[in-house]
């Protein structure tokens, strides 16, 4: 932490940037983000495991954009987000300095696109554990059972869109929820509503979801989303092979298409 | 007597081969099961899973999409992009679990006159056996006070 | 009209069964697939016991999240409209929190200003509230700072307090209290002189509410609201958690034969809210969004019905995936 909190104050003192993104104390042991923006306050940084939330989606936010360049305090989760912003060009890979903080508190400092994915190389991370199981659980079970599982599941969603509001890849200024000439989807929280929102939120994400299953935490009620990006992600992974978030660039996957892709269902 | 079930089913094609396809079925005068509503798009590459969405929230028993066959679209690689699409949302469809039985995707081209009045009857058939999609039309009106 | 009784836990038990065998339906907070909601139960001992509160407010019980206020349908020549008129069962909201019970009083406030709404009164006229005094706080607690407390009785039918000695001491404090304690008169007895305080929780005051609003004029040009929500996203979450927050949105699911008019929860924090027809919007930055929301709940409610429109529950501090907690950032204002 200490490692960290002197390079924040070296790179602001120094203006190499201008903001450095991170974590902060919050409340009852929260890890919350936090704009440093002078060496003087660089103290408020902190570094723990705590720190799991994912601040990519702060930088394409104008209000965080106007101070200037940023050096961003990563996670895997951060990188990977980082990476698939450039490979989507909403950032400029120098534009941002991230810092790469590994367990033992050493700082890593990772300039360019070509670093980071170096970096990922080493240490990629991805789904957790218990997230890989609950998604195993779901396959086992009968269609019927999993139609019942998320519509228990989606029940409970009030549409406070902190799932989009939460992810790094949501960075659309009109969205197509907002969209109402047509109406694409209805805008209520009930049933139907819940149930289209979801799965074009799924569908939006498939090929550009890093994983980091910020949507899940977000929600407010705890339903567990990510794992519809997740899935989606991971259906694009298994059937066109590239992954988002490994790379500076990538074709977005349902942009592209190769003439031999293997499907089993078209009659 | 309660009349016996007839399914509604919705089918977007797009307009250079499927839709042909279907004029040519007409021309033919090979008759088909008349369960069908057809909408005609410009390409498969329009046809969001917007769509889908919205033809079972008015209450679809079963749907069909279908385009040029691979290599033959008109605008050149509209049906290859939309076959991409569908792959990931039939898979995501499967994990959510709506029903995919009951959405057929298929290549029709303008000479298929036969081959989608095969098709429409199969669906047709298919679906009149599954039944209505009650599982999908009970959330119309649901979490309404 | 309050009176001060005493009901055993036993006699609380059977008081669920009096109450189903009158009609009422119960709500109170309950474990559903690990998470503590509110819903319907019929036994005292399906209430959740250990817990602060629940995500969600009781509010939906009077202010549905979708609630449909009327459908038409084409007929030739003319229009078929249809009204609504919201059909509840009565109701009792067992276990709620004074601040959430308290809540309903903000909600009524705003529901009954020019116009009486209809299908909010409907709803909450069959509602009776029990509320349940608290015996733990956390850190996003601050009902003490806006003119509650963990015993207050502000929106309650009957608030119940734990006692030490167990069991819990019953304030009658409305006619509607009133009546469903004479459903079952028998399971109360009189109080002796018992102190409701023993058990409370301790929620030390962090501001005043008052003086809150009273520096609020002074400082609508103040760097502090784009402080404040720089890390705010522009969710709705805590507008939607929130058991006061009454805004909604109208909207209209029409084909061309037919359509219903709904109304929604909205909130000031998303971006949408304000935003013109014209693309125009009034409010295009989160630190307006953030200030309207402290300034809607803390000034301008505060001028027309005389107190804050936040009863300290801390949902809000909770739901936000950012922490943007209310309680920290109100004392900073206070503190300017």
């Amino acid at each position: 932490m200490e490692a960290l909190r002197t390079k924040a104050k070296e790179l602001l003192a120094q203006g190499e940037v201008q903001v450095v993104i991170g974590y902060e104390a919050g409340t009852a042991g929260v890890r919350r983000p936090c704009f440093v923006r002078t060496a003087e306050s660089a103290i408020r940084l902190v570094w723990d495991t705590n720190c799991i939330g994912n601040l990519a989606g702060y930088l394409t936010r104008p209000e965080i954009k106007r101070f200037g360049k940023p050096a961003i305090v990563a996670n895997n989760a951060v990188l990977r987000s980082l990476l698939q912003l450039v490979a989507e060009r909403q950032l400029q890979q120098d534009a941002v300095l991230a810092l790469a903080v590994a367990q033992d508190g050493v700082v890593t400092e990772l300039p360019t696109a070509q670093a980071v994915e170096d970096y990922l190389a080493i240490s990629p991370g991805g789904l957790s554990a218990a997230d890989r199981e609950k998604m195993e659980h779901l396959a086992q079970l009968s269609r019927e059972e999993r139609w019942t599982f998320w519509q228990r599941e989606l029940e409970r969603c009030i549409k406070c869109y902190a799932c989009r509001s939460s992810c790094p890849m949501c960075y659309c200024g009109h969205c197509t929820m907002d969209c109402n000439r047509p109406q694409w989807v209805s805008v209520p929280s009930h049933a139907l509503g819940n149930l289209e929102y979801h799965t074009v939120r799924a569908m939006h994400l498939a090929g550009r979801c890093v994983q980091c299953g910020e949507c899940g935490r977000a929600c407010p009620v705890g339903i567990p989303i990510h794992l519809l990006t997740c899935y989606a992600e991971e259906s694009v992974h298994r059937q066109f092979g590239q992954q988002a978030g490994t790379r500076a660039k990538l074709d977005y996957a349902l942009g592209a298409f190769r003439p031999d892709d293997k499907e089993s269902f078209i009659r | 007597m309660a009349k016996p079930f007839e399914p509604k089913i919705t089918a977007f094609v797009c307009n250079w081969c499927t839709y042909a396809g279907a004029d040519l079925t007409g021309t033919s005068r090979i008759k088909y099961q008349p369960n069908i509503r057809i909408i005609r798009l410009p390409c498969t590459g329009r046809i969001d899973f917007m769509l889908l969405q919205k033809a079972f929230a008015r209450g679809a028993d079963g749907i069909i999409v279908s385009g040029c066959h691979p290599n033959d679209c008109h605008y050149s690689s509209g049906n290859y992009h939309a076959r991409r699409r569908w792959m990931v949302f039939n898979d995501l469809m499967e994990f959510m679990g709506v029903d995919g039985r009951r959405v057929t995707f298929s290549w029709v081209s303008a000479a298929e006159g036969t081959k989608w009045a095969a098709l429409v009857n199969e669906v047709t058939d298919a679906v009149r056996q599954l039944g209505p999609y009650t599982e999908y039309q009970r959330l119309i009106g649901a979490g309404v006070a | 009209m309050a009176t001060t009784l005493k009901i055993s836990a036993a006699s609380l038990a059977a008081l669920f069964a009096v109450l189903g065998d009158a009609g009422r339906r119960i709500l109170g907070p309950a474990e559903v697939d690990g998470r503590i909601e509110l819903k319907a139960v019929r036994t005292l001992a399906e209430v959740a016991g250990d817990q602060i509160q629940p995500v969600l407010s009781a509010k939906e019980t009077a202010f549905p999240r979708v609630e449909r206020l009327l459908s038409y349908r084409m007929a030739p020549g003319k229009v078929e409209l249809q009204d609504y008129d919201p059909e509840v069962q009565p109701t009792v909201l067992f276990g709620l929190r004074p601040c959430e019970a308290a809540g309903f009083n903000s909600l009524d406030a705003v529901f009954n200003w020019d116009t009486r709404d209809k299908f909010f009164n409907a709803r909450r006229e069959q509602l009776t509230v029990v509320g349940l005094s608290c015996t733990q706080a956390d850190d996003a607690c601050f009902c003490t700072s806006v003119g509650g407390g963990p015993g207050s009785t502000k929106g309650s039918d009957i608030l119940l307090t734990p006692l030490p000695e167990g069991g819990y001491l019953a304030e009658i404090l409305t006619e509607r209290g009133e009546a469903l304690k004479d459903l079952a008169p028998a399971l109360f007895q009189p109080a002796n002189g018992e102190d409701k305080e023993a058990m409370l929780a301790k929620v030390e005051p962090s501001f005043e509410h008052q003086g809150l609003a009273a520096k609020l004029p002074g400082l609508f040009t103040s760097d502090i609201w784009a402080e404040q929500s720089l890390r705010c996203i522009g969710c709705g979450a805590c507008a939607f958690v929130c058991p006061t927050c009454v805004c909604f949105d109208i909207q209209e699911e029409a084909d061309t034969k037919q359509g219903q008019r709904l109304r929604c929860w909205d909130s000031c924090g998303l971006r949408q809210f304000t935003l013109h027809a014209s693309g125009h919007n009034p409010r295009s930055a989160q630190s307006e969004r953030w200030r309207q929301r402290i300034y809607h709940k803390f000034g301008y409610f505060a001028e027309r019905f005389g107190g804050p429109m936040c009863v300290g529950c801390g949902k809000c501090s909770r739901a936000c995936p950012v922490d943007m907690n209310l309680k920290e950032h109100l004392t900073q204002v206070y503190e300017v």
